[in-house]
């Protein structure tokens, strides 16, 4: 089943203009590698054994160090398969603005945060918010605009979404 | 309505018709067909709108206690709650946080609620200036213009006025021309703004009073950013928006960016529980100190706009207003908001069928009473709205108040004797005209072929646009002299007898198919005859139709009353009624709800047929297909009526003219434009015919025969065409 719920939640995101991919953890900060071709923010990732400690990213950046990013690397505290969406929580270690400022957000999802649909997600987010009275962002593919006569990606959020799904977390 | 105040108005929709009617055309069309594919993907999208009624009937029920809970748990966050009872108070508020956060500069999400305050100007005059974000208010801001639309403001503009508007004030040092450097250079352009505000204000869809929670849907990621930048958020949102839990929310999801813009999702449906635990950004004084170091202190302000809205609560008819989520399905399904926009329809702040409601609510009648007759009632939003309003009903209801406060017009006497209606005078001539024009037909048929020749002479048609804007660009109805009902007795009623009989059938002899359009008439008995029915075709008085959509309810629930006492009887004595005007039907099944007792309105809606649902009910039942006539394979172009639409019927005459070997295309507009007396008034003729080249172009490039189901489509459908329109009973009854 989690391999279902995975392939309907890359058939999502595909459907929403943002890309992924699967690795196991241990292959995940060679997987990053590749992808971050640029100056990189991120917060830490909370997966047993998945460290970006050898990757040039900057965690806890500074306002010019987010202003100047083009890629941002951030947890998903779960996703959404049928919507392809990634929930990112705001957190005190700047999820918000490290998956929102650079033009591409990198977000890490462990496979068995994968929920079915919006109506298991809004269960866990009414729990959080409950508990700990928490705020987050229910993301699903780039920020876009149609105001300014066509459709453009990149508005004033991220441009490209990536997201990479962690098999074995 | 005088007739320059005719030629006024005609004039202004002409003028939005060239200068911003294609661009609105080809969005609205874009949503509306995109909420058609995107709903369809929902595994219970009825259940789903039951539910998001449900949490809205309950929120607005328990309002005043929703509005306590939301200050104590903001409060207890450590944020403010501000309730303001109207626009002056919730701006004084607003520019008082600012002072006292010494803020040079507000940045703005997109926010229809504080339109409807113009906090824009009160910040301004308090040396405070506001910067849209949202790109779309941007270029409004930019191009001080009102918004056209609920979702996408301006929708109105196309990409090449938005070039024109930029290039020109800001002169830059390329010239802009593609989408994609229209947004990139707004965007850096506004984030010099964001980057230092003083404050963010942002809207809120929806509010959870048990945890503070506010959820935003959007996609640029502007109010993402204003929310979080600036130290000091403020929320303004009407009282209507809360809900009581985060849970509640759900529905909401599902389906407003399906019913709004067709999309299923929107980029970004934030939860805000502020104040929110993201590190505060110093882009001016801090911009080297890493996150977890910054020392700013989060501040939230929730700004809860009553501003009429707790009047609406306890108005019945306005009340559904509350309910609303602004999510535009009622404007993009609306063929007339298609082809003008919301500068023709739409008030101060808001647009569409539903502007009525809100305006109305907050501004009091009059501020609805310029744009509420481009609703026609052809009710193809009611289907579309995710909460279930009868947005036709609140028009209908603000309709009827603004006639019972009108003065009475100086040409009243003149039709005073021919609209013998139980409504109060002041009733725009016009209005009661249409209104009353089944009197008008009865005198027609008693007087035809004198009153055709009479009707169509010049001086007769120069005076009816002078006094009641009739236009003289349509013909107006023929009448018969043998009305249906006096062709049926003079055969010798049915000729199929009771005992031996199927099913029993009254016909109803509805105005138009009594007066105007007998063989439709004649058809429906020959074919229902044919399957075997007795038939009976009594007088019956008009169901009231014509005077409902003059909004003069009192009219209409008169002709309730007396239709409910002719039917109700034969219903009772296992008479099934049969009618071939669909918005007859609809008065029957939908609008007489309100105009009738419950139980009264059940047994009537439960045993009627529109004609051709009915022959389809009876082939299903082992009704004899041959015993009607070929198609023998000819095309037919077919277009149903909006209401008949509205309540699926539309399949069954598709159906059956298939099962009788016809050939058939249907349409795909949501309205014909002409909407009962709509395109015979002089101020909305020319709309009418754009909004009917809809239509046209549809049929236009083959030679087929035409049918349609509803009066108003087949006058229409007679301007737009060379070919003569029928019904489609007259297609398969036997001769
Ligand atoms: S009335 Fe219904 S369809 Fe219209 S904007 Fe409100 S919620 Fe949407």
């Amino acid at each position: 089943m989690p391999q279902a719920l995975t392939s309907e939640f890359r058939d999502s995101l595909a459907a929403h203009s943002a890309t992924s991919s699967v690795v196991e953890t241990a292959a995940l900060s060679d997987a990053l590698a590749e992808r971050l071709d640029g100056p990189a923010v991120a917060t830490p990732l909370p997966f047993a054994g998945a460290s970006l400690d050898d990757l040039p990213v900057t965690l806890d950046p500074t306002p010019a160090e987010l202003e100047a990013a083009e890629f941002g690397v951030t947890a998903a505290e779960f996703a959404i398969a049928d919507y392809g969406s990634v929930v990112l929580r705001m957190d005190t270690a700047g999820t918000e603005p490290v998956s929102l400022f650079p033009e591409t957000h990198v977000a890490v999802v462990a496979q068995s945060d994968i929920e079915p649909d919006a109506e298991a997600a809004f269960e866990a987010l009414d729990g959080a918010v409950n508990t700990a009275r928490a705020s987050a962002v229910i993301a699903t593919g780039p920020s876009a605009t149609a105001d300014m006569g066509g459709l453009v990606y990149g508005a004033h959020g991220p441009r490209n979404v990536h997201v990479v799904v962690l098999s074995d977390r | 309505m005088s007739t320059d105040s005719r030629r006024e108005k005609a004039a202004r929709i002409r003028h939005l018709l060239d200068t911003e009617g294609d661009a609105v055309e080809s969005n609205t069309k874009g949503f509306n067909a995109g909420r058609y594919e995107t709903v369809a993907d929902l595994d219970d999208y009825e259940g789903t709108k039951d539910a998001a009624r449900a949490i809205k009937e309950d929120a607005i029920e328990r309002l005043p206690e929703l509005v306590e809970q939301v200050r104590e748990t903001v409060e207890a966050n450590g944020g403010t709650v501000y309730i303001a009872d109207d626009a002056a108070d919730a701006n004084r508020y607003i520019t008082e946080v600012c002072a006292d956060e010494d803020a040079d500069t507000v940045v703005k999400s997109k926010s229809m609620t504080s339109e409807e305050l113009e906090v824009n100007e009160a910040l301004d005059a308090a040396g405070v200036t506001p910067v849209e974000t949202d790109l779309a208010e941007w270029v409004l801001q930019v191009a001080d213009e009102a918004p056209s639309h609920l979702v996408a403001p301006a929708i109105h503009k196309s990409r090449e006025s938005i070039a024109d508007l930029l290039n020109g004030t800001f002169d830059p040092e390329e010239r802009l021309e593609s989408a994609e450097n229209l947004t990139r250079f707004a965007r850096e352009r506004l984030w010099e703004d964001i980057r230092t505000a003083g404050v963010g204000m942002t809207g809120a869809n929806f509010i959870a009073a048990e945890t503070g929670t506010m959820m935003l849907v959007t996609s640029e990621g502007n109010a993402r950013k204003s929310a979080l930048v600036p130290d000091t958020h403020v929320a303004v949102a009407g009282v209507e928006k809360l809900v009581p839990s985060v849970s509640d929310f759900h529905p909401f999801m599902e389906l407003i960016g399906r019913s709004g813009t067709g999309q299923d999702v929107t980029s970004y449906i934030s939860l805000f529980t502020p104040p929110v635990d993201s590190p505060t950004l110093d882009f001016a004084d801090a911009a080297d100190v890493p996150l977890s170091e910054q020392t700013g202190e989060r501040e939230f302000h929730l700004v809860l706009v009553d501003n009429g809205r707790l009047d609406m609560r306890e108005d019945d008819q306005l009340k559904e207003t509350l309910y609303c989520i602004r999510c535009s399905a009622c404007a993009n399904s609306c063929a007339n908001f298609q082809h003008v926009g919301g500068h023709a329809f739409g008030g101060e702040t808001y647009t569409g069928g539903i502007a009525t409601g809100w305006e109305a609510g907050i501004g009091g009648e009059e501020a609805a009473s310029d744009f509420n007759d481009l609703c026609t009632g052809c009710s193809r939003c009611v289907d579309a709205c995710p909460v279930k309003i009868d947005i036709p009903w609140i028009n209908t209801v603000v309709r009827d108040r603004l006639n019972r406060g009108a003065d009475s017009d100086a040409f009243d006497h003149l039709v005073e004797g021919l609209t013998p209606d139980d409504d109060p005078g002041g009733v725009d001539v016009q209005k009661r005209l249409f209104g009353n024009f089944e009197t008008l037909a009865k005198l027609g048929s008693a007087s035809a072929p004198l009153s055709n020749w009479l009707a169509s002479s010049r001086p007769v048609r120069s005076l009816l646009e002078r006094v009641a804007g009739v236009d003289s660009r349509r013909d107006l109805p023929a009448f018969e002299r043998e009305t249906l009902v006096d062709w049926f007795e003079a055969r010798g009623g049915s000729r199929v007898a009771r005992e031996s009989a199927k099913r029993e059938a009254v016909v109803y002899a509805d105005v138009y198919t009594n007066h105007v359009l007998t063989e439709r008439g004649k058809a429906t008995v020959r074919a229902l005859e044919a399957l075997g029915v007795h038939v009976r075709v009594p007088s019956v008085p008009s169901s009231g139709r014509a005077p409902f959509s003059q909004g003069m309810v009192s009219t209409a629930e008169a002709n309730a009353r007396r239709v409910s006492d002719r039917l109700g009887p034969l219903v009772d004595d296992g008479y099934d009624v049969v009618v071939v005007e669909p918005s007859d039907l609809a008065m029957f099944e939908r609008e007489y709800e309100k105009l009738l007792p419950a139980d009264e309105h059940d047994a009537l809606a439960e045993h009627s047929y529109e004609v051709l649902e009915y022959v389809y009910g009876l082939l299903e039942h082992g009704g004899d297909v041959g015993a009607l006539r070929d198609g023998d394979g000819a095309s037919v172009d077919y277009h149903s009526h909006c209401q008949q639409r509205t309540q699926g019927l539309e399949g069954y005459t598709v159906s059956v003219l298939g099962a009788c070997g016809f050939d058939v295309t249907t349409s795909d507009v949501e309205c014909c434009g002409m909407a009962g007396s709509f395109g015979y008034k002089s101020e909305y003729y020319e709309l009418s015919m754009d909004v009917g080249e809809d239509l046209r172009e549809q049929f236009a490039g083959d030679d087929a025969l035409v049918a349609a189901s509803g009066t108003s489509c087949v006058e229409q459908l007679r301007d737009l065409l060379p070919r003569d329109v029928t019904h489609p009973i007259e297609l398969i009854a036997p001769r």
